[in-house]
């Protein structure tokens, strides 16, 4: 009975951790194969370990270079979209205007719609304009997708500032610039932060609107694409592992700094 | 006090020369929109007026295509897609179960049992997002491999006899059966349902919890009548934001499935890069908005009457 009753307390937990590990399973496929020494095409099963990829992760063909690709596209999505996404939220949250209400929904919408959708009618759009494919139709798709995101994580710091703060400021005669920068912008900054990692993630691994509007350009996702018809390298077992450490590196040291800061305050 | 009463009179005059900022800051807020919406309106809304056209075009790829309203495209290619259309929003529906199921656990456990792992835990569920979700995708057909434990568990237990009677697998396979493609799709939208579950449980005042205890009522009722009425908003846009991709996609289908699992995402997919048939794709891409825009609309307008209630 203590067993039983150890369950019974204990289940929200067992069942979280289950589904916890469902969540990181192919995390750990992932990395564990990335030492994987395949027989033939495809690294499906497990044959040796081995260095080998980690070596030389830009050993296949092609592969790097559809990284750096997939890289200049995040970077520059992520610019765009954060610089036009944030100077909406202001205007929302900020100012009267008419037609808000279709504003709004024009922003709600491309997060409401499957990816597919929006994939087919822009390049229902390129086709019909006969714009060449690649690298600038892929970026103009992301940044389309990733402005809505960038809205709602700006909006919603924006909102919970305290506007008294602004008023302050320029009761102390800074001017609109200077109130901007000193006090707005580092108050609204979270907010920003927020939206352009989620751009940047967005982009970075976006399959489905890049695949119908990248022309012969090859993204890093659509080279694991491609690769799982062909043949799937070590290599993009690497990329996909150093991508996962690298995430959690970056929140462990911003948490880090995060918590000496709110000691240091304390 | 009476210098207070008196402060307004002076004041009058100053009032015309507030009125400078006003008038310049007038048009600021469509100067801080214009670019923003009209990348969305020129990119977004506009490639939609497009496919509408195209869906009610007739003609071939060599001789260009005229606009002729021929709506009999899109009787065409729901006759001929409509097994798809139904498996899509069949296996999205799955999925969005399974991860309301598998994801409100994880949820409840990082907003009320977690304690100091909170943070860790957080970052375990949002990591994997920057690792390509092609690349874990198909780490899926490791775990799921014939030859794999997984499918000698499930096999020696006599699971895959049940759900091969109910046709979610065929034979010793898991892979390239519907089983595989909802639990890829569950995998893969399960951090949308866990994020905004514990958004909103996060919100839930733990002296509720209390309260209800104090009043006699048993662990599994409050969590009934209390936590997860509460709860409700993170449900209904947890569940929309794993049932809206789910429907429309097709890399799950592609990768862990067979032709007997081709989702609408697929055919949508083939036709429009590989047949470059455009009006039967463009008019199955606009059946598959409008469905998936007039069950959104139903299920916020019936859940937000619940939530009411």
């Amino acid at each position: 009975m203590p067993v039983v009753n150890w369950l019974k307390r204990h289940l929200v937990v067992i069942a979280g951790v289950l589904t916890l590990a469902y969540l990181l399973l192919p995390n750990v496929i992932v990395t564990v194969f990335s030492f994987n020494k395949p027989k033939g095409r495809f690294n499906y099963q497990w044959q040796q370990f081995s260095l080998d990829a980690w070596k030389q992760p830009c050993g296949v063909a092609d592969m790097c270079n559809s990284l750096s690709i997939s890289l200049q596209i995040a970077v520059w999505a992520t610019l765009g979209a954060t610089v036009l996404g944030t100077m909406i939220s202001f205007a929302l949250v900020r100012y009267r205007f008419r037609a808000r209400g279709a504003i709004n929904s024009l922003i709600f919408l491309p997060m409401a719609m499957p990816e597919v959708v929006m994939a087919a009618s822009l390049l229902t759009l390129f086709l019909n304009m006969g714009a060449q494919l690649g690298f600038w139709t892929i970026l103009i798709a992301h940044v389309m997708f990733c402005l809505s995101f960038v809205v709602t994580a700006v909006k919603a710091r924006v909102m919970s500032m305290d506007p008294r703060l602004e008023e302050a400021a320029r009761d102390l005669y800074a001017g609109p610039v200077q109130t901007f920068l000193r006090v707005t912008l580092p108050i609204a900054a979270p907010g920003i932060a927020a939206g352009a990692l989620l751009s940047f993630a967005l982009s970075f691994d976006d399959f489905i609107i890049t695949n119908f509007n990248a022309g012969s350009t090859v993204t890093f996702p659509m080279f694991v694409w491609g690769s799982a018809q062909r043949g799937t390298p070590v290599q993009i077992n690497v990329i996909g592992t150093a991508m996962f450490l690298l995430a959690v590196v970056l929140v462990l040291v911003s948490m880090l700094i995060n918590n000496r800061r709110n000691s240091q305050k304390a | 006090m009476s210098t207070l009463t008196e402060a307004p009179p002076p004041l009058a005059p100053a009032e015309p020369a507030a009125e400078p900022p006003r008038r310049r800051g007038r048009f600021t807020p469509y100067w801080l929109l214009l670019p923003g919406i009209l990348w969305l309106v020129v990119f977004f809304a506009l490639p939609l007026v497009y496919q509408a056209s195209t869906s009610v075009q007739t003609g071939s790829l060599e001789q260009g295509y005229k606009v002729t309203w021929h709506f009999a495209t899109y009787w065409d290619a729901l006759s001929e897609y409509w097994p798809q259309f139904v498996r899509s929003l069949c296996y999205a529906a799955g999925a969005t179960v399974l991860c309301l199921l598998l994801g409100y656990p994880l949820a409840y456990l990082i907003a009320f049992r977690a304690g100091r792992w909170r943070n860790l835990i957080m970052i375990l569920v949002i990591a994997p997002f920057f690792t390509s979700f092609l690349i874990r995708t198909l780490a899926w057909k490791t775990i799921l491999a014939d030859n794999g434990v997984v499918v000698h568990t499930l096999g020696s237990l006599h699971i895959l006899d049940l759900t091969n009677w109910l046709g979610w697998t065929a034979g010793d396979r898991v892979l390239a059966t519907p089983l595989a493609v909802v639990c890829g799709l569950t995998y893969n939208f399960l951090p949308f349902m866990i994020l905004p579950l514990y958004t909103s449980l996060e919100r839930i005042d733990g002296r509720l919890h209390e309260a209800a205890g104090d009043l006699y009522a048993k662990p599994w009722t409050t969590f009934r009548k209390v936590t997860f009425p509460l709860s409700m908003p993170g449900v209904v846009s947890g569940t929309l934001l794993t049932f809206i991709p789910a429907a429309g996609d097709y890399v799950n289908s592609e990768l862990l499935g067979s032709t007997d699992t081709r989702m609408i995402g697929n055919v949508i997919q083939t036709q429009f890069l590989r047949i470059l048939d455009y009006p039967t794709a463009a008019a199955l891409s606009f059946i598959l908005m409008a469905a998936i825009l007039a069950m959104v609309t139903i299920y916020i307008r019936r859940s937000g009457t619940e939530d009411l209630v």
